[in-house]
């Protein structure tokens, strides 16, 4: 069983259309990348997944079931998580209520104070800053309050939009060294990324999107030193 | 002094129940509902209504008829907000504002003379007067009534409070009033809790309403509009979209009349109250306890 498949989706915003007939697919346990430019799709892709957009056409299942036509909330209590781009944290709210609102469909609260003490070890800024305003924040701290907020739903497949954007090399490291043990402990992530050189450092495989439509698909080592990749996204 | 200091308090906590709901949903939707003041109307008229089928048990059992009573009309007026919500305002979620905006006014003319259609355009006598035992409070003389509906009000705010800062759904609230779109990624049901704001703000109303109409014994479908813009007012001078703001807004507003009225005259009343909308649009716009709206990317 696949985490995800897409399959031949179209999504249209009003008159344009954003996404032709994509597909694409993350096995159990895998990280997989979406590179690609601005206005390549990508984004659309996850809000296709994560259920706040509709596709015109195709389907997608997740972890087995169809969840094309599902409501996000159906689909984040299934599991599929998304972190938004812009990590769109709740800047208002304290660091602790933000890491509560990530476990707002877990019932049982002894399950969500667990899961925040895990985000508080795995990053122990948060922790100490647990009674501040999320807002109060740098950027890379907001990125990984978004990850760890994703983490107290509980997520099978972890769907992450764009999250080196704007942090400085050391703090993407750190970024992507976090996602890595996420999947370490079984949850497949889907990646998506303009740094490409980050994202296939700790994928294991990859999508080139190009005009709402993949147009490369293959192992992380072998798209990192795909002459295409390398001239298009890698840069000198 | 000390009694001006009780009328403002007095009044006060009527503005601040029903400015509370104004806020709630302004907070969460931006959408200032107009027709929240005739919802406040609404819970006068629901709680006549059952006074009246009640008949002689309400005026023997006095205080705890009205207490059940008060109960009822906010769970109609609670339904009533939510309907509302359902009928007027979600088909226009995603509207341009200015579209809401109108829509609140006509359901506000709606439910205005709506009721004139079922209840007539007189005046109604409530059937329960609260007039009874004095207290003397430092000089202030307070009617036990009184009293009680204080405390039941500020009993429905803490309640209130506790709802907003403690339970899930308050969070989801908060949440949703600051980035919708971002609630929707946690996986907050954003419709059902938009309907809940709107069951709860309304509730808060209809409990002011009843307790109007039993404080001064009068009733009339054309009662929520002024003290719709009184509540507007209370929101706007604490700061609208905050919850703490709306009861601030309320005392003061209902201190300021308090104290205007008692050096100008009762004429200036309303003049008064909204020489401080005025005076708050224009100097602080963000209320006292608004927080100046800074984004950071």
């Amino acid at each position: 069983m696949n985490a995800l498949e897409i399959d031949g989706i179209d999504v249209h915003y009003g008159r344009v259309q954003a996404l032709h007939g994509m597909s694409l697919r993350v096995g159990e346990g895998e990280i997989v990348a979406v590179l690609g430019n601005n206005g390549a799709g990508k984004t659309s892709t996850l809000s296709a997944v994560s259920g706040v957009v509709r596709p015109s056409a195709g389907t997608i299942h997740a972890l087995g079931d169809d969840i094309t036509k599902h409501n996000p909330w159906d689909i984040v209590e299934r599991g599929v998580v998304h972190v938004p781009e812009g990590r769109r944290i709740f800047s208002r709210l304290t660091i602790h209520e933000n890491l509560q609102l990530g476990g707002y469909l877990v019932r049982d609260q002894a399950v969500v104070n667990e899961r925040i003490d895990r985000v508080y070890g795995l990053l122990p800024r948060l922790k100490e800053r647990r009674g501040q305003q999320g807002g109060t924040l740098s950027g890379g701290e907001q990125q990984m309050l978004a990850v760890g907020r994703a983490l107290v739903a509980g997520p099978k497949l972890l769907m992450l939009d764009e999250p080196s954007m704007g942090l400085a090399p050391l703090v993407v490291r750190q970024i992507m060294e976090l996602i890595a043990q996420i999947n370490s402990e079984g949850t497949s992530v889907l990646l998506v990324e303009q740094n490409a050189r980050a994202a296939l450092r700790i994928a294991h495989r990859a999508y080139v999107v190009e005009s709402g439509a993949t147009t490369l698909e293959g192992p992380a080592e072998e798209l990192a030193g795909d002459s295409r990749i390398v001239d298009a996204y890698l840069g000198a | 002094m000390s009694q001006l200091i009780w009328n403002g308090l007095f009044v006060g906590s009527f503005y601040a129940l029903v400015a509370l709901g104004y806020s709630m949903v302004y907070g969460i939707i931006k959408l200032l509902n107009f027709a929240h003041g005739d919802i406040y109307m609404l819970g006068a008229f629901a709680g006549f209504a059952m006074l009246t089928v009640a008949g002689g048990l309400a005026t023997s059992a006095g205080f705890v008829a009205l207490l059940v009573v008060l109960v009822l009309a906010m769970l109609v007026t609670g339904t009533a907000g939510l309907i509302l919500e359902r009928v007027a305002y979600r088909p226009l979620r995603g509207a341009p504002r200015l579209s809401v905006l109108i829509t609140a006014v006509g359901a506000s003319f709606a439910l205005e003379y709506g009721m004139r259609l079922v209840a007539g355009p007189n005046p109604e006598v409530y059937p329960v007067r609260l007039s009874g035992t004095t207290v003397h409070v430092l000089g202030a003389r307070i009617t036990l009534e009184q009293l009680a509906l204080v405390g039941i009000a500020i009993a429905l705010m803490a309640g209130l409070q506790y709802l907003v800062m403690g339970t899930s759904t308050g969070r989801a609230m908060r949440a949703i009033s600051m980035d919708p779109k971002a609630s929707l990624f946690m996986g907050i049901n954003v419709n059902r809790v938009i309907s809940r704001t709107f069951f709860i703000g309304s509730a808060l109303a209809g409990a002011a309403g009843v307790m109007a109409g039993a404080y001064y014994g009068k009733i009339d479908f054309l009662m929520g509009f002024i003290i719709g813009l009184k509540a507007f007012t209370a929101a706007v001078i604490g700061g609208i979209g905050n919850i703490k703001g709306a009861m601030l807004g309320g005392l003061t507003l209902g201190m300021l009349e308090s104290f205007g009225t008692a050096w100008l005259g009762g004429e200036w009343r309303d003049v008064f109250a909204f020489a401080f909308l005025i005076l708050f649009l224009t100097v602080r716009p963000t209320g006292i306890l608004g927080e100046r709206v800074t984004e950071r990317v």
